[in-house]
């Protein structure tokens, strides 16, 4: 076992893991946030996408020892059900899930997209940048389209925080 | 995934240590290939090495005609600095091809090229470009380094700290990506500097990468796509495999040539 510190939705947490743990088990397993996913624990699907220090990474590839001293952003800490987060009511505004499997996936990199495009981000390069999201389901039209809205909402967010 | 120990050392000097203290142990970079293979066990070192925490090993830098570029540092990072932008705009935009953007903020250049993937898109920016690998040990000319499927003369506890690459008058790579990994089905990389011109092959070669000369010889006469039109490319020693036949990609390597000339 060893031990490894890292900081989870703002809640600095230690624990003792086998080194095989990879992110997502621990972040499931250990600390009970089931909201990531897996979907095809081969580094394909994305449903495993969390933000560590701020960029979006399959958490199903990567040891949860090699994020010590990481902050990490998962589904749950991105908005509250009584205030989702701009790309969340997005999501629900374009009803852009149907089972909603890859649904976390999806919006943590929808959210990384548009912190890296800017809020203008167009819809060819939505769909180019969802090259490592799949979803089963809906067909991504209405997945872009929540994009393109929960970008201007994020943008919205951000002057009035200003 | 099999037990091992975990080691994160913050050196040079202590990964090194640790490697030579336990012989079969693995450096773990960005994880994007070695964490699937050791699932998969086709991977099952007792020991993992992980350099995330050793800050040397990351970063751009541009010195006397050369970028240089940290083993550790991400594709993310390369596709985005303004640095290799400004100089070599063909390897930014090569690293803003690979796999997409969850693998690009994990995968790193050290890891890319230590792996020499047959598919991988790096190999060939270092082959064309000329390029030199550092490592713990020495430095190695691309010419030497890339030694068949999967291989190089990497030593067992040899560490790639940075990669140089010269800045060429024109450098571009064009591919043709498998539509489901993103990984090159052929990938041609073209570089014309004051010393000639280099053309390298991914994702096709039954050894891996490796240079084109005869196309080479036609673009030094005259740069341009019209010079390597119609240049027979022999299918011989390419790969076959589910994704595509010997002469589908000698036929692509030819269009890709074309597209990476402009
Ligand atoms: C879904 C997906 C799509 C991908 N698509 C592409 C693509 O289109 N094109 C492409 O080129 N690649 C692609 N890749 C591979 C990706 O680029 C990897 O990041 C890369 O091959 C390995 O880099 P890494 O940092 O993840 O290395 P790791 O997986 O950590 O390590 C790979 C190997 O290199 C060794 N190693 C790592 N660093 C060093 C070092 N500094 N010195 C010596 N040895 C070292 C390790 O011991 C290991 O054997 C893809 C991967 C995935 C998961
Ligand atoms: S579960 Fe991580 S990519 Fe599919
Ligand atoms: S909503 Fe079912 S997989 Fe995307």
């Amino acid at each position: 076992m060893s031990s490894v510190t890292l900081t989870v939705n703002g809640r600095t947490v230690t624990a003792d893991v086998d080194p095989r743990t990879l992110l997502v088990d621990f972040l499931r397993t250990n600390l009970r946030l089931t909201g990531t996913h897996v979907g095809c624990d081969t580094s394909q699907c994305g449903a495993c996408v969390v933000h560590v220090d701020g960029r979006a990474i399959k958490s199903c590839t990567t040891l949860a020892l090699s994020c010590a001293g990481s902050q990490v952003t998962t589904i749950e800490g991105i908005g509250t059900a009584a205030k989702l987060h701009p790309m969340q009511e997005a999501f629900r505004e374009h009803h852009a899930l149907q089972c909603g499997f890859c649904t976390p996936g999806m919006i943590m990199a929808g959210i990384d997209l548009v912190n890296r495009k800017g809020a203008k981000v167009d819809e060819h390069t939505i769909r180019e940048e969802l090259e490592g999201n799949i979803c089963r389901c809906t067909g991504y039209h209405n997945i872009v389209r929540a994009i393109e809205t929960g970008a201007a909402g994020m943008a919205a967010m951000k002057q009035a925080a200003e | 995934m099999y037990a091992f120990d975990y080691r994160r050392p913050h050196s040079l000097n202590e990964a090194d240590l640790a490697l030579k203290a336990h012989p079969g142990a693995k450096l773990l970079a960005g994880g994007q290939t070695l964490i699937p293979a050791m699932k998969l066990r086709l991977a099952e070192p007792g020991q993992v090495v992980d350099l995330g925490g050793i800050g040397d090993l990351k970063g751009i830098t541009q010195k006397d005609g050369a970028i240089r570029i940290g083993a550790m540092t991400t594709h993310a990072a390369v596709a985005e600095s303004t640095v290799v932008a400004a100089a070599l705009p063909g390897l930014a935009a090569l690293a803003a091809g690979i796999g997409d953007p969850h693998v690009r903020n994990r995968g790193t250049i050290g890891g890319s090229v230590a792996n020499n993937d047959p598919g991988a898109d790096y190999p060939a920016a270092v082959l064309a470009l000329g390029a030199t690998v550092h490592t713990s040990k020495r430095a190695i000319g691309a010419d030497q380094f890339f030694n068949g499927l999967f291989s190089t003369v990497l030593e067992e506890s040899e560490i790639i700290t940075h990669i140089d690459f010269p800045v060429a008058e024109r450098f571009a790579y064009a591919k043709f990506a498998n539509p489901a990994s993103r990984y090159a089905l052929v990938g041609v990389a073209v570089a014309k500097s004051k010393s000639g011109v280099r053309v390298a092959v991914t994702g096709a070669g039954a050894s891996g990468v490796y240079r084109l000369p005869q196309a080479e010889t036609a673009l030094a006469a005259s740069f341009s796509a019209k010079a390597v039109d119609g240049l027979k490319i022999d299918a011989s020693n390419l790969m076959s495999d589910i994704h595509a036949e010997a002469d589908y990609r000698a036929h692509l390597i030819g269009v890709m040539l074309r597209r990476a000339v402009g």
